[in-house]
């Protein structure tokens, strides 16, 4: 449904110019949960600025179902990092949930009755009423992923969600996200720079090379759909895999050579002494 | 579903320093009483016939203005004769220029090619003292109402106008994304996003525009012969009733006052979200 083509962006002109992504290529299926990871200015938000019609990528193109995206696409939601940022502190939690759905053609008592829905399924059935700046951080960004569900995009993105709430509430997060997958068979694809994260999940991780990024990898994460904070982090597989992957982000050696070379995996011997960096 | 176990955030309690509010209240009544009886003391021993002690006219204002029928709130005929129509100047040319202030500070701050070309002409008209304008507008709209209206509004325009441009303009870019990203319509985005964005400044600018309006009132009836408060106090003063003008000054303090006052009722009321959000703000 999602067809990226060597999108690349810079930033700027002339010799302060700075290149954030190049030629990022990678195609996602319907109903696809993929993690994007990347070490730090890699470009991970301006990929998926670029993907959200936010910016217009300097280079390559984007599809959506087969449609250029042009600006942002119709059936597209974002979640953002700074949840106390992207709720409007002047609205309840409901309104907030139900303002983009004025353009859906709902009346008010329709409108009401999706955002109750949306809040019901994060677990914010009690605070409808109250303003954002009245809930702790793990609540204000259940809010915000209330407001996108509500929204029933056909993708959902998601950028480093989860980047600044506790650990427990991450968690809680996490499977939150899970669910949602299974119960409103969305296409999501967020964007992290844990790793761990990346891979509980994800169906697929996409690691990207530092800046400017591309990709670097493309994995399968083969674990059961069905996934538990304790049991999945501690399957063979998941170490294994979050091992990989820990690499293929830390290595800047690898990173520096060209891109076809660097979408083969390394040898262990070459990870470990680049390892610290 | 599973269990939500988030506690809510913490609120930070607001620290009232020092004393409560009733006896904050208290000491606010004492000083402004101290006031007066250091006035009261201080033109009796001077004796000087320009500086009337409060004691004497401030009893004659209460004769003049408030002994008036219930009905009327106890305000006289002379009282109203010059309240109703100064007001009404204030009220008219204040909601003009706070009107076309917001509208086009609104349209100003979210258009910033001609922001930047119309800023110097802003800067300039804001720079003009709008009493020195007068003699022009007496020239134009001739004594009246019509003059008076036109220099308070000019006056009150340049606050609500800069503050809302300013509100406008510095919209944070994350909620701007928020809106295009979810298909906010125009008129969703004005009104639920741009205007409640930019009230805390505008509410400011028309904050700062009251006072504004209300000397500029006077000065406009002072210079423009119209009915109201600010003739009262020139012809008071003109024919040595200098009771009566001390009592005119003190009526425009207290005015003025009164309005600040309401102001910040209305403006405390539609800003709740706005100081909720500032407390809770992390450190």
């Amino acid at each position: 449904m999602l067809k990226v083509e060597n999108v690349g962006h810079t930033y700027g002109h002339g010799p302060g110019r700075h290149v954030a992504i190049s030629d990022v290529s990678f195609e996602v299926t319907q109903g696809q949960l993929v993690s994007i990871v990347g070490p730090s200015g890699c470009g991970k938000s301006t990929l998926l600025r670029s993907l959200a019609g936010l910016i217009k990528p300097t280079e390559g193109s984007v599809s959506l179902n087969d449609e250029p995206v042009k600006s942002v696409p119709d059936g597209l939601a974002v979640v953002f990092q700074d949840y106390s940022r992207s709720l409007f502190p002047w609205l309840s939690v409901r309104d907030n949930v139900s303002l983009p759905l004025r353009r859906r053609g709902m009346n008010r008592g329709q409108r009401a009755e999706a955002a109750e829905q949306a809040l019901v399924s994060v677990g914010l059935e009690g605070s409808a009423g109250k303003y954002p700046w009245q809930l702790s951080g793990g609540m204000q960004q259940r809010a915000s992923i209330a407001r996108a569900l509500a929204y029933k995009p056909t993708l959902l993105l998601m950028d480093e969600p989860f980047g600044s709430v506790d650990a427990q509430t991450r968690e809680d997060l996490e499977d939150l996200v899970l669910r949602v997958r299974a119960d409103h068979d969305m296409t999501i694809l967020l964007v992290t720079h844990d790793i761990d994260e990346s891979v509980y999940v994800g169906d697929r991780v996409l690691v990207l090379t530092r800046a400017p990024g591309s990709i670097r990898a493309d994995l399968t994460v083969d674990l059961p759909d069905k996934r538990d904070q304790i049991t999945t982090r501690e399957s063979a597989a998941f170490v294994h895999l979050r091992a990989e992957i820990g690499r293929l982000v830390r290595d800047k050696q690898i990173a520096e050579v060209p891109e076809a070379a660097a979408a083969e995996s390394a040898g262990p011997a070459e990870r470990v002494e680049e390892g610290s960096g | 579903m599973t269990a939500v176990t988030e506690r809510p955030a913490v609120r930070r309690v607001t620290v009232r320093r020092g004393v409560p509010r009733l006896r904050r209240l208290g000491l606010q009544v004492a000083v402004l009483v101290a006031a007066l009886a250091l006035w009261e003391v201080v033109t009796r021993q001077v004796e000087q016939p320009y500086f009337p002690p409060p004691s004497v006219f401030l009893p004659q204002l209460q004769t003049l203005w408030f002994s008036g029928p219930p009905a009327h709130a106890f305000l006289t005929e002379e009282a109203l004769h010059s309240l109703v129509p100064s007001l009404a100047k204030l009220a008219t040319g204040w909601a003009i220029a706070a009107a076309a202030g917001v509208v086009l500070g609104l349209a100003l701050g979210r258009f910033r090619p001609l922001r930047q070309y119309v800023d110097p002409v802003l800067q300039l008209g804001r720079a003009v003292p709008p009493p020195t304008l007068i003699p022009l507008f007496l020239v134009v709209f001739h004594l009246g109402t019509t003059l008076e209206v036109v220099t308070i509004a000019f006056g009150v325009v340049w606050p609500v106008l800069l503050n809302t441009m300013d509100g406008a303009a510095s919209v944070d870019p994350l909620q701007l994304d928020t809106a295009r990203v979810f298909g906010l319509g125009r008129f969703s985005r004005m009104f639920h996003l741009i205007l409640p964005a930019s009230a805390p400044k505008i509410f400011a600018g028309l904050r700062v525009s009251v006072s504004i309006a209300l000397i500029l009132m006077v000065i406009a009836e002072l210079m423009g012969g119209g009915e109201g408060i600010g003739e009262d106090l020139v012809n008071a003063q003109r024919t040595f009733q200098l009771p009566a003008m001390w009592g005119y000054i003190v009526i425009l303090g207290v005015l003025g006052y009164l309005l600040n006052t309401l102001f910040l009722v209305v403006e405390r009321r539609s800003l709740r979200w706005y100081r909720g959000s500032r407390q809770n703000e992390p450190l």
